[in-house]
């Protein structure tokens, strides 16, 4: 076999299937390459070499590897709870724990046969953009090992793009699978906010939080997609729907063709008169990505969303708000690290000392933020506020899908940034998120397509679509996939020869 | 530590009080609020625990709806206005007995509201105005450990058990309630007793104080007489009997008097009641005011119940007690005091019972009333817990309306009952308390009595015919108490008078 | 808070003592330096955000959900519990089946 790393999930199950493989061959290569890489990448916090190759074996004996997922390895983003498996979110205050317990998507995968690799890098408790926030390491993006590979599932795309992992599973809540996935080169989607289960999922901000897969094609995210979605009764923000077949869509959209389809370029992110801090070869890429789609056959028009350029002020009240109240139990009483319990603190002076320690900046910042938000007298003016300006994005989103089938964008205003730029300057770097927060306020679903290369690095472009359309992503972004003729990934393998 | 307080009759002269009260009651369901695990009483610590209620990262809450529908269930007996939309809240605090850092509760959008309790006090009643019903969970418990009193001041460390938290809660707040006057602690007390009936009438909990699955907070102010405004309240918390709710609520009205009296104010605070005393004392202050930053718990969607589930809810409640007193009053012919000192002795149900196995009303209240109340007394135990059933009763009241048994041996019979020999017919037979008849015994008696007696004969045939009653008594004696009185009389009569 | 509501549009500045206080709130335990810093980061975060009273969101509803779900219920039926070791075993300090927790001052709520 040629390098099983190189392979998509897709290419993978075929070989697997015509057992010109096997799990544990697949797995093996997986383990070499992070073992050689991933102190360079940093992208993985926990590998689990010995169970995986255990679990690869159960599934070659079992006669299953390359039916769905089966005999697949994949990374999981560290937010997500692995019963045995250490899961910290990125945070000090998480340090050794060991959940008695499994998120229900990270057990779904295991039903569905997949190889779990590991836990991946992350912004403490998912609040960032580059990944610097987590609380053990830095994750370099592939493509340039200076630079951010986006965040807050920063260590799911950089462990995908850099073939550690053929799939991966991240988290979003104000772009956190796109805007990683768009400087990285991925495909990363957003699913329908309800269409796939929370249970098990450190909760950043409730309202908004929604696991979704990570891959080099569309294809593969699709298949991770339907492997993970649908109801889950342990939650009760969970839809009640079938998952759409995303998978279809993803073999339909790559036929190239969208006749038909009425795509809308909004305005307000990136189109004239809103190009504040986006970068020209961010906005060529998109242009021309909105090119293809119109040779594919589709009818393209602009779309003005008056609403969206409130979704930063609205998002970053709203998630600190919520973010204040879920992370109320990391205090140190019955889990996670407990600081200062030596008999001269009492119990309100040992759950500070614990967080003080426990939180690094980013979190502290947005829990006094939120807490703020919440506070007595402030409530209506900031988080009542910002529920109202939610509102009108949904209602503006409503009134594009009357006339176009798709809303298309940038995902992220800039290409990767050089790891420190940003740090010391948080509205630079919510700044990163302007394009996905209007999909995560409103629940829709969305994902970010590779459209090409703007100095050497990725740029991505953004479907959204209606609730429960998650299909119309999937099979527009195929179509972008098929234009530009192979996996963006494909240069870092050419640039690696 | 004794604080000045003014006689309570004294404190009516010049201060109007105002009660309010917040009753939690733990709900009986199989199941907590938001996950699976059981709810039984009494499990060693930490057993009845999983992610969900034990606030594990990642862990999601799904509402119990034998929970919400009880709650709705509360609410319609108490006459509320069901809401069809209402939510749950976060109430956001730190505290080491509860596990996510905040409470879910409901804040703005409670699932009842507007509802009244009608009580009753020495024949009057009063209207208590419920505020709302509203649906939240309960917290772990804290076992203080140190210290000389196991109580949290003083304590070294505590230790944390949740088998409690996420229980089922339901918070019944009534609104200010005034113009009691004198009775204000009784009203206070009747309120919690009729709420506690319905509750357990309704089937929604055990309310059994003492186990904590019914919990008191009584809030009381004093205003002076004639006043437009309230006085400052104070919240007493830890009042975990009926007689507690009475005698917390006479302490504050009594202490705040003389606060006031010694032109003090009355501060805005929480007191605890102290059982042994019956006095309450505050509770130690935080630095700041507490912001609970409410906001609607996002991992729960709203709770709109729908004129079809509520009409179908409250179809199915069942006669309340205060429907149920009616018909019994009315079916049993009693007035309303007869009614109160059998509600007030708490025979209503074991009355009932009695009637329902065939005695008559006014039998079956004389005996639990009297004779079996007179043996609680003595035994220092409520009236229900005596060892002898309605039916029993009935078997008892049966007896003696037939004539079997007088009153005398009818009693000897129920001692039997209690000492556990059987049912009443079977301790007759085997003490041998059957009255007699016009037996061979009891013609022997007689004739003994009269020929014992020849002055009280002649008396009685001079005209003064109620000196029989000394023979009758000499009768009775000598049959040890068996004979039926009206039996000797007539024999007596037959003998002496030959009539 | 020193601060009052903000009029529409303006944010109000948070000095350190509001900073403090909210830390108190949250139940963290900042420093001095940390104190200054995020006040002042605090402060232009709080300037963005701010412009959400800008909007005219007139007599709009607010949004909690992204997508209305009413009456989500599971039945009342008991699953089975975590074993007492697997939950005592991530506590930070366990005694007696229970978890030990440093010295209570104020009163339960
Ligand atoms: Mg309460
Ligand atoms: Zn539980």
């Amino acid at each position: 076999m040629s390098d099983l790393t190189a392979l998509t999930a897709v290419e993978l199950q075929a070989a697997l299937a015509a057992g010109e493989t096997s799990s544990v061959e697949v797995t093996r290569a997986h383990l070499d390459r992070i073992a050689a890489e991933d102190g360079a990448l940093g992208a993985f916090l926990h590998v689990t070499a010995d169970a995986a190759l255990a679990r690869a074996a159960e599934v070659d004996a079992s006669g299953t590897a390359g039916t769905g997922l089966a005999g697949i390895p994949v990374a999981l983003k560290d937010v997500f709870v692995t019963e045995g498996v250490p899961t910290t979110s990125g945070s000090r205050i998480l340090e050794g724990w060991r959940p008695p317990y499994s998120a229900t998507v990270a057990s779904r995968l295991a039903d569905a046969g997949t190889v779990l690799l590991g836990k991946t890098n992350m912004d403490e408790f998912a609040m960032g953009s580059s990944t610097e926030n987590s609380a053990y390491a830095v994750t370099r993006n592939p493509w340039d090992h200076d630079r951010i590979p986006g965040g807050s599932s920063g260590g799911s795309s950089a462990a995908v793009a850099g073939r550690l992992a053929p799939l991966a599973l991240g988290t979003d809540t104000g772009g956190s699978i796109r805007q990683p996935a768009a400087v990285t080169g991925l495909v990363g989607h957003k699913p329908t906010y309800g269409s796939v289960s929370r249970y098990g999922l450190i909760a950043f901000s409730s309202s908004l939080d929604q696991a979704g897969p990570m891959a080099r094609t569309v294809l593969d995210a699709a298949l991770l997609h339907e492997a993970i979605g649908g109801h889950d009764p342990r939650d009760s923000t969970s839809i009640d729907a079938p998952v759409p077949t995303v998978v279809e869509a993803a073999r339909r959209g790559a036929g190239g063709d969208l006749s038909g389809l009425r795509v809308g370029v909004v305005r307000e992110l990136g189109g004239e008169g809103a190009r504040e801090g986006y970068e020209q070869g961010v906005l060529d890429r998109f242009a021309e990505g909105v090119a293809l789609l119109e040779a594919a056959g589709a009818q393209v028009r602009e779309v003005s969303c008056p609403s969206f350029g409130l979704a930063l002020p609205a998002y970053y009240l709203i998630a600190p708000s919520e973010a204040s109240s879920n992370l109320a139990r990391f205090e140190g009483m019955r889990f996670g690290i407990r600081v200062g319990d030596d008999g001269s603190h009492d119990v309100d002076e040992v759950m500070a000392l614990t967080r003080e320690q426990g939180f690094g900046p980013e979190v502290k910042r947005r829990i006094i933020l939120g807490t703020y938000a919440l506070s007595a007298g402030y409530y209506e003016a900031y988080y009542g506020q910002a529920q109202k300006v939610r509102t009108l994005i949904s209602r503006d989103f409503s009134a594009a899908y009357d006339d176009v089938d798709v809303l298309v964008s940038p995902t992220s205003p800039t290409v990767a940034w050089p790891i420190g730029a940003r740090v010391e300057d948080p509205l630079a770097m919510y700044a990163a998120d302007l394009c996905t927060l209007p999909a995560s306020l409103a629940g829709v679903p969305a994902i970010s397509v590779p459209c090409g290369l703007s100095d050497g690095l990725p740029v991505g472009l953004q479907v959204m679509a209606p609730a429960l359309a998650d299909d119309r992503c999937y099979r527009v972004a195929a179509a972008v996939e098929a234009a530009l003729g192979a996996p963006l990934t494909d240069r870092l393998l050419e640039r690696a020869a | 530590m004794s604080e000045p307080l003014v006689e309570f009759d004294d404190v009516l002269t010049r201060y109007e009080p105002v009660i309010g009260l917040e009753t939690h009651v733990e709900l009986g369901t199989e199941s907590k609020m938001f996950c699976g695990c059981t709810t039984a009483f009494g499990a060693e610590p930490n057993t009845q625990t999983c992610p969900v209620c034990l606030g594990l990262p990642g862990s999601l809450p799904v509402a119990n709806a034998a929970a919400v529908e009880s709650t709705i269930r509360i609410g319609l007996a108490l006459g509320c206005r069901i809401a069809s939309w209402s939510r749950f809240a976060r109430k956001n605090y730190f505290y080491p007995d509860i596990p996510k850092g905040f409470q879910t509760s409901q804040y703005d959008e409670p699932l009842c509201t507007a509802g009244h309790l009608d009580v009753e006090v020495d024949g009057e009643t009063y209207r208590v105005e419920i505020e709302r019903v509203h649906l939240e969970e309960d917290t772990g418990k804290n076992l203080h450990v140190g210290g000389a009193t196991g109580r949290i001041h003083g304590a070294e460390y505590s230790l944390v058990d949740f088998n409690r938290a996420g229980i089922p809660l339901v918070e019944i707040v009534t609104r200010p309630v005034a113009g009691a006057g004198a009775k204000a602690p009784e009203v206070a007390r009747a309120y919690v007793t009729e709420l506690r009936e319905i509750i357990q009438t309704l089937g929604a909990s055990d309310v059994r104080m003492e186990q904590g699955s019914l919990r008191c907070d009584v809030n009381t102010s004093l205003a002076p007489v004639g006043s437009l405004e309230w006085g400052t309240r104070t919240e007493t918390k830890n009042v975990n009997s009926l007689r507690s709710v009475e005698r917390a609520v006479r302490y504050e009205m009594r202490r705040q008097a003389a606060v006031l009296d010694a032109g003090g104010r009355i501060v805005q605070e929480t007191r605890h009641f102290h059982e042994d005393t019956g006095s309450t004392s505050p509770g130690r202050s935080k630095e700041e005011a507490t912001d609970y930053r409410y906001f609607p718990e996002p991992d729960l969607v709203p709770l709109a119940p729908d004129a079809e589930w509520v009409e179908k809810l409250a179809a199915g409640l069942p006669e309340l007690p205060a429907a149920r007193r009616a018909r019994l009053r009315e079916e049993w012919g009693l007035s309303a005091t007869e009614m109160a000192w059998l509600v007030n002795a708490g025979a209503l149900g074991v009355v009932e019972g009695t009637v329902a196995a065939g005695a008559s009303p006014a039998d079956a209240r004389k005996w639990w009333l009297g004779e079996l109340a007179r043996r609680a007394n003595d035994a220092g135990v409520e009236l229900t817990a005596l060892p002898v059933t309605p039916r029993q009763v009935a078997e008892l009241s049966a007896l003696v309306a037939e004539g079997t048994v007088n009153d005398q041996l009818a009693r000897q019979a129920l001692d039997g009952v209690l000492a556990g020999e059987g049912d009443p017919r079977a301790v007759v037979e085997s003490r041998g308390l059957a009255v007699l008849g016009e037996s061979d015994e009891l013609v022997a008696a007689v004739d003994v009595a009269i020929a014992g007696a020849p002055d009280v004969v002649a008396k009685v045939q001079g005209g003064k015919v109620q000196a029989l009653g000394a023979l009758v008594g000499a009768v009775m004696k000598a049959t040890r108490g068996k004979a039926d009185a009206a039996t000797v009389r007539r024999m007596l009569e037959e003998r002496v008078l030959g009539s | 808070m020193s601060t009052t509501t903000p009029a529409s549009g303006a944010a109000p500045a948070l000095g350190r003592q509001d900073i403090a206080h909210l830390a108190r709130l949250a139940r963290l335990a900042v420093t001095d330096e940390e104190l200054d810093r995020f006040a002042g980061q605090l402060g232009a975060v709080l300037d963005a955000v701010a412009q959400v009273q800008r909007a005219d969101v007139g007599d709009v509803a607010p949004t909690t959900h992204a997508v209305p779900l009413t009456n989500v219920l599971r039945a009342d039926v008991a699953t089975p519990c975590l074993p007492r070791d697997a939950v005592l075993a991530a506590a930070p300090a366990a005694e007696d089946g229970r978890f030990r927790v440093p010295r209570i001052l104020g009163e339960e709520e």
